[in-house]
């Protein structure tokens, strides 16, 4: 395998591993690192590769694993909160502070959910894996996942809502 | 699509039931305009995934991050053990030559005091000579 071949292997996914990267370890700058440092990993056992059989799966969970030993570290204890922005739609003013605000509610509320969950919420909802892959990926049965997985919607759902019922946040 | 509907999959997927399709209408239903007032609390999560989608990794990949090429290492090494033997043996011959130098000028000063010796003695003797010329000149000057 050279490095061609290697990147036509690796290109597909590489976003989606700074993404979970960047969902645990926050900073953008942890996140590259990560990523980089994750493709370095599976270019270095690039041999041993082919006896996987789904590199992408592979690479999910080697990023997971990576950003839990990255967490544990005390290297990574003080790593800084960094929002970022996001684009929305057309709309007056206020009601588009108020939307954005709601966005960013979101993240913080991703933010505040416990690992699995977290976890779960970005592999389904945000990189749109079906329920087989995100059981390979992190080594649990389907039913766990999906009761972690309605646990962290309904979360998310009931905290906008409340914030959204009584202005406080 | 019609709102019942969209509630229906909305209590699906709150109980994690939906598929990846249902999970689309969703999605789809929810980034359009014409989301009903009481279904808008939604609106921002699905907007937030659509966004936290958007993020790529930029960065360009390098292949050789920590490790260090060591192919020349061996080349440094050799130049580092040609350059020390070279410098080696020419202290080495220098300190030969140091050697060879002190003791060439001890056998010279030694040979340099034989003569001086030598030559006092001569002087002496030379001493005696005119001592005697100078008797001999006085008694036949008188």
């Amino acid at each position: 395998m050279n490095q061609s071949d290697f990147l036509k292997v690796v290109l597909p996914f590489k976003d989606k591993v700074f993404r979970l990267a960047k969902r645990f370890l926050v900073s953008t700058e942890e996140a590259e690192d990560a990523t980089q440092e994750l493709i370095f990993k599976l270019w270095k056992n690039k041999d041993k590769l082919a006896n996987y059989r789904n590199i992408e799966a592979f690479a999910m969970t080697m990023t997971k694993n990576y950003c839990y030993d990255r967490l544990k570290s005390k290297q990574a204890s003080n790593l800084k909160l960094i929002h970022s922005n996001y684009k929305e739609k057309e709309t007056s003013l206020d009601k588009k502070l108020e939307y954005m605000d709601s966005v960013r509610k979101v993240h913080l509320l991703i933010e505040n959910l416990p690992d699995q969950q977290k976890l779960i919420i970005q592999l389904r909802d945000i990189e749109q894996y079906d329920f087989e892959e995100i059981c390979s990926m992190l080594q649990m049965k389907p039913t766990a996942v999906r009761v972690s997985l309605s646990r962290a919607r309904k979360t998310i759902r009931e905290q906008l809502t409340k914030q959204h019922n009584y202005g406080v946040s | 699509m019609e709102l019942a509907n969209i509630e229906k999959l909305l209590i699906k997927y709150e109980n994690a039931e939906t598929t990846l399709e249902e999970e689309a209408l969703l999605k789809k239903y929810f980034l359009s305009d014409t989301v009903a007032p009481h279904l808008k609390e939604y609106q921002p999560i699905f907007e937030y995934f659509k966004a936290s989608n958007n993020e790529t990794f930029t960065n360009k990949i390098n292949f050789k991050t920590k490790t260090r090429n060591f192919t020349w290492l061996p080349v440094a090494a050799s130049v580092a053990l040609l350059v020390s033997m070279y410098l080696g043996s020419t202290k080495f011959n220098e300190y030969q030559q140091r050697k060879a130098a002190t003791k060439t000028l001890a056998e010279i000063t030694e040979a340099l005091k034989m003569v001086s010796s030598n030559l006092k003695k001569g002087h002496q003797a030379f001493n005696k000579l005119y001592v005697y010329e100078d008797s001999v000149y006085k008694i036949f000057k008188k």
